[in-house]
């Protein structure tokens, strides 16, 4: 039983870790079509910022700890808006119209600079941020002690979840991008500034990324590579909900935080085949992923 | 057996090759080695890339090729050189088999991502293996040329040496031969268009998994190599990056000619060695610009440097 509610309780909390991961990639292929290799670079370039900011409020004793969850949020924007404007306006938008597979490619390059460029700026040694984590305390569910910064995590993600379909089904701009992401042609001609909606998405789609980096800082040490691993997590999880789709991929999320916390606990040997293997199995029955939709084939 | 103007020259260089590796300096043997058992890998991602898929996933048969080498002479007492990378492309083929039947149910990114989760999921398999040495790996144990077994060091480099271009002359050949035969140039066809393919009534989907399967061989041939030749394998040998070098190699060279993938694989080598020696931080880097200036400038990869020429006397 015991064995059970952690399986359910650790599974929830890395399930809205891989949203909060995989919101802002599968934003940005809705809108753009891109398959973002690099999302992972902004995630780690939202730890650093946070990590070195908070460890720097720290390591000089000023002030009380609430600053510092400010301060994670605040890095992690000023990070992914600034890393987005540029990236946005000074690499894709000379790439746009070219190939799905092509713009992989492209944001494979843009990872490979990106992850040099954090070394150069941040070095290759640890950084820490442990602080926000250790103050919040843990609390007892049962025979269990977790983390209370964990749960506010699964607080934090699943309102971001609610705001982001809230902002696209609820509100003007929502409904202009819908229109974006249904066809992007007809959009334009109906005088939609499709090029300022897609700076627009990628920013949020930067900033997201960032943020999740930013909020994981606390719970890791922040080292150079944490972006690669994290990629390749997010790429399951929004293929298994279906690209582009958010309520996808929070389906993703948590079935493949819940199947790997399983996996930790009754069989820890196949804790990264298991995530992988859903992935298999889903889009060997459903290729588009559980909420993409079908495209026609063009001749 | 009629030999073309391409199979002549690439016979003659790899004869070069070999008579090059009597003299020149062991470090630079190896080199080559790994560069030209790379390449063999890069083949199979470009024979992909030619009908159109691109594998992000090619690390997993390079794994299974140099794994099943490992674990051949570990296990199952297969000491020999040429049994044992036989037996890893029969792996990679089996494997291949099964994969494929679904894999070439996807295109564009689709293909893409889930051969990258395939080789994750090996890669996760074999990092919680601990008889396989977990994510150290384990050494090849020594191996011999039918019955005959090189001594240690130099003697044995030189004879990797000598098996790779060798190899890499027959994979060569055939993959030539094989983009100038019909099913090879359909093949460009259903990169351009699959749907008026089917319309000539010709299946898309199988030839895609011949080629699929044809190329995992290929992928396999070159990971056995490069275990021979580094005396090591681990699941990094699987893990996604790897899989995108190989993938920038390919770019890198283009899809022009049989050759392209070998010499991008030498310079990417080269430039590696010096750029880690030189720049340890900014080699990744130096590694994403030159891609976007490829993309960029040379959409048809180096070989087109070399190729413009000629087409412009044609026009």
């Amino acid at each position: 039983m015991t064995s059970l509610l952690a399986v359910l309780i650790d599974g929830s909390i890395y399930a809205s870790w891989l949203f909060l991961v995989a919101a802002g990639l599968t934003v940005i292929y809705g809108v753009m079509r891109i398959l973002n290799m690099a999302h992972g670079s902004f995630y780690a370039i939202g730890a650093y910022s946070a990590a070195s900011l908070v460890g720097w409020y720290f390591n000089n004793g000023m002030g009380p700890a609430w600053v510092s969850y400010l301060m994670l949020v605040g890095a992690a924007l000023v990070a992914g808006l600034i890393v987005g404007v540029i990236v946005e306006r000074g690499l894709l938008r000379l790439m746009y119209g070219r190939d799905e597979i092509l713009m992989v490619i492209i944001t494979y390059a843009l990872l490979l600079i990106l992850e040099d460029g954090m070394k150069i700026v941040w070095g290759v040694s640890p950084y820490f941020a442990y602080q926000p984590y250790s103050e919040l305390g843990r609390t007892s569910l049962g025979l269990l002690k977790v983390s209370n910064y964990d749960l506010a995590l699964v607080g934090v993600s699943a309102l971001l979840g609610l705001g982001l379909w809230a902002w696209l089904e609820r509100t003007n701009q929502g409904k202009v991008l819908r229109a974006v992401i249904h066809d992007r042609e007809i959009a334009l001609a109906m005088g939609v500034n499709v090029k300022l909606m897609f700076t627009i998405t990628f920013v949020l789609g930067t900033t997201l990324g960032a943020l999740a980096g930013a909020l994981t800082a606390p719970a890791i040490s922040v080292v150079p590579g944490i972006g690669i691993e994290v990629i390749v997590l997010a790429f399951a999880v929004v293929v298994i909900g279906g690209l582009g789709s958010i309520g996808g991929a929070a389906v993703g999320a948590l079935l493949v935080g819940l199947s790997r916390a399983a996996a930790v606990h009754y069989a820890p040997e196949f804790e990264l085949f298991v995530i992988y293997g859903v992935m298999s199995l889903v889009l060997a029955f459903r290729p588009e992923g559980l909420f993409g939709r079908t495209l026609a084939r063009k001749i | 057996m009629r030999l073309d103007k391409t199979e002549i020259s690439l016979g003659l260089v790899a004869l070069a090759c070999v008579l090059f590796g009597f003299v020149s300096p062991g470090w630079l043997i190896f080199l080559l080695t790994i560069a030209l058992a790379k390449a063999l890998v890069v083949q199979g991602v470009v024979m992909q890339m030619r009908s159109g898929l691109v594998s992000f996933g090619q690390g997993l048969f390079y794994c299974i090729g140099g794994y099943t080498v490992g674990m051949g002479g570990q296990f199952f007492g297969i000491h020999d050189a040429i049994a044992a990378l036989s037996l890893g492309m029969l792996v990679a083929i089996v494997v291949a088999m099964l994969l494929g039947l679904l894999l070439t149910r996807y295109r564009e990114i689709f293909f893409a991502m889930l051969s990258l989760a395939f080789s994750m999921i090996l890669f996760g398999i074999l990092v919680k293996s601990q008889e396989l040495g977990s994510t150290d790996g384990f050494n090849v144990h020594d191996w011999t040329l039918f019955g005959w077994a090189p001594e240690a060091g130099a003697g044995s480099q030189h004879t990797v040496f000598t098996i790779t271009v060798v190899s890499g002359l027959i994979v060569a050949v055939l993959i030539h031969r094989y983009t100038k035969a019909g099913v090879g140039v359909i093949c460009e066809a259903v990169r351009e268009n699959e749907v008026r393919v089917e319309y000539l009534g010709l299946s898309p989907r199988w030839l895609l998994y011949g080629n699929y399967v044809a190329a995992a061989a290929v992928s396999a041939l070159g990971g056995g190599l490069t275990a021979l030749a580094t005396g090591h394998v681990d699941p990094e040998m699987a893990y996604w990056t790897t899989s995108g070098e190989f993938v920038f190699i390919a770019l890198l060279g283009g899809l022009g000619h049989v050759a392209a993938p070998f010499i991008a694989a030498i310079v990417f080598s080269f430039v590696r060695t010096y750029a880690i020696e030189f720049v340890p931080h900014t080699w990744q880097m130096i590694l994403g610009f030159t891609l976007l200036a490829v993309i960029i400038f040379l959409p048809k990869g180096l070989w087109s440097l070399v190729s413009r020429e000629k087409t412009g006397e044609r026009a």
